[in-house]
């Protein structure tokens, strides 16, 4: 992206808690986010509030150096760091304002300004560790990787497009749940996605899901935990309701460690957890293995 | 009425819940209880019975009556093992080749440390993914309140329909307007915004029927059963595999 001077200089860079908060319907925290400094060299961690060298960041594959934290990725760099030769689907799918929602369409156009994509998922084919399949990952700008029509839409054609093309699916979730604004409308991508994962698994295909923080709410009580592999990414908060939402309901503060990956790993929810660096070689030894034919 | 005082309505003490439609609707019920993994979940109930004459399995969501049976039912919102026991209850049927039939009334899925722990949002998942796949007719009425993925959990069915002054959102509306307005008391605006009446979930295609209420009379339940009984009829003339790809295309649409 091209660094735009005037907007960096004259317009506030958006603080962590705003744009985010009213992202999701149910739940998700809002996560501190990127930090207001684009292309630089250095950059603060969330984690631990030190700064960190960008280039040292980038080579531990967005993974605080110095206290672990991990950085939230954006859908193609999460992408990029797992997958090889990445060709794009249904890049022109975008949704639109079914409810016609008071202030929404102004907040679709600009998030698409900011972000230059057009809703909260990016969809493809590829290869992992040599392994041809299909992917999609969501993307926490936009709107915490909220699913409207749009996200529903073309999750649900890449599990049509891999039922015919006998493809595995590995789906990068990251989502604070259904998209509020899209209404009735973003509840249905629910059913419908869960119904186009059913279709694929019935082929005999396999699905990996890969849940990232935060994996909340809508998504996570669809294709998230669907799959026949749940893979968590160390760390992540994965639930249903988000913490604070339960915090309010039950009047009492949430245990240390609740609704993360460890714990949902420890209760029998997920398979394994995996630290970032071994992820793609995670997911490549188990597509690799699911291709393999049994031979008598 | 506008869309505040409908949520107010489908929230009413006094109106019927499940087990008073189960009652009305189907003769020799039989109650099963149980996800034969962790408990028996008060807040769903579930078995088979009689429906004008044909057999049937009623699993419903049930917000209890007064304040002690509210308690007994957890205010009909439901935990993870609610929502396997309808799972094993569809499953059942299937097996028999029986019909369906879900009476959808929660404010939503509980949430706290229990229902977390035991997987509510892979509960969900797996009970829309089945239910949504399942080889005999699945009729939804939503009673009262549709919230969320607690409501869509008993959603995913070959119709759904809907009473007069029931709802069916992705979110409360207070829920919508302390995140949208941090104020809590624009309650009212935010139900405008949701679309969750009735009349706008026809438009938008997501109920299929708006049953007329007649105040919850005799008639009601009478002219209910025999729509029901209808419906049921029609769909088991249907082979499996076309039932399920109609069911597809039904929320493929959206």
């Amino acid at each position: 992206m091209k660094f735009d001077f005037k907007k960096f200089f004259f317009k506030k860079p958006l603080n962590a808690l705003e744009g985010t908060e009213e992202a999701a319907a149910p739940q998700a925290e809002a996560e501190p986010q990127e930090a207001a400094i684009p292309e630089k060299l250095a950059e603060k961690c969330e984690g631990c509030g030190q700064i960190v060298l960008s280039d040292e960041m980038k080579e531990n594959f967005g993974v605080c150096p110095k206290c672990g934290h991990y950085k939230k990725m954006d859908a193609r760099a999460r992408i990029a760091m797992c997958a090889e030769e990445f060709t794009e689907l249904f890049a022109d799918v975008e949704g639109g304002d079914p409810l016609g929602f008071p202030g929404y369409a102004e907040k679709l156009a600009a998030l698409r300004e900011k972000t230059g994509e057009k809703d909260a998922v990016v969809c493809g084919t590829a290869k992992i560790g040599g392994c041809a399949c299909a992917v999609f990952s969501m993307d926490y700008r936009f709107q915490m990787g909220s699913m409207g029509h749009a996200v529903g839409e073309k999750i649900t054609a890449l599990f049509e497009y891999a039922a015919v093309e006998k493809l595995p699916v590995v789906g990068f979730v990251l989502s604070g749940g259904a998209r509020m604004q899209e209404g009735i409308v973003s509840l249905m991508q629910m059913a419908k996605t869960s119904a186009a994962v059913a279709k694929h698994s019935e082929a005999g295909l396999l699905y990996i899901a890969v849940l990232t923080d935060p994996t909340t709410g809508g998504v996570s009580a669809s294709f998230a935990f669907e799959a026949d592999i749940i893979v968590a990414e160390k760390g992540a908060l994965i639930g249903f309701a988000g913490p604070r939402v339960i915090e309010q309901t039950i009047r009492q503060k949430l245990p240390e460690g609740f609704q993360r990956a460890e714990l949902l790993l420890q209760k029998g929810f997920v398979d394994r957890i995996a630290e970032r660096k071994e992820l793609k070689e995670t997911l490549a030894a188990l597509l690799k293995l699911h291709a393999a034919e049994v031979t008598a | 009425m506008n869309a505040y005082e409908i949520v107010k309505k489908s929230r009413e003490k006094g109106r019927p819940t499940a087990l008073r439609y189960i009652e009305e609707l189907v003769e020799g019920f039989i109650e099963l209880h149980g996800d034969r993994r962790f408990a028996d979940d008060a807040a769903i109930v579930g078995g088979v019975g009689w429906l004008c004459g044909m057999p049937v399995t009623v699993i419903g969501i049930e917000k209890g009556e007064d304040t002690n049976d509210k308690l007994a039912h957890n205010f009909g919102c439901a935990h993870p093992e609610g929502y396997r026991k309808a799972m094993r209850l569809m499953r059942e049927a299937e097996k028999f080749h029986r019909p369906v039939l879900c009476l959808v009334d929660t404010s939503g899925a509980y949430c706290g440390i229990g229902a977390e722990e035991r997987g509510q949002a892979e509960a969900i998942a797996n009970s829309i993914m089945e239910m949504i796949r399942l080889k005999t007719p699945a009729l939804s009425v939503l009673i009262g309140e549709g919230g969320s993925g607690g409501a869509l959990g008993l959603s995913a069915a070959d119709e759904v329909w809907i009473t007069e002054t029931s709802t069916y959102s992705v979110i409360s509306p207070e829920g919508c307007a302390s995140i949208l307005w941090k104020d809590s008391a624009k309650v009212a605006e935010a139900c405008e915004c949701l679309k969750l009446t009735a009349t706008d979930l026809l438009a938008l295609g997501a109920v299929d029927r708006i049953v007329e209420e007649k105040g919850f009379s005799e008639e009601f339940f009478t002219s209910l059963k025999g729509e029901i009984a209808a419906f049921f009829r029609e769909k088991a003339k249907i082979p499996a595999e076309e039932l399920i790809e109609t069911r597809y295309r039904r929320f493929r649409k959206f």
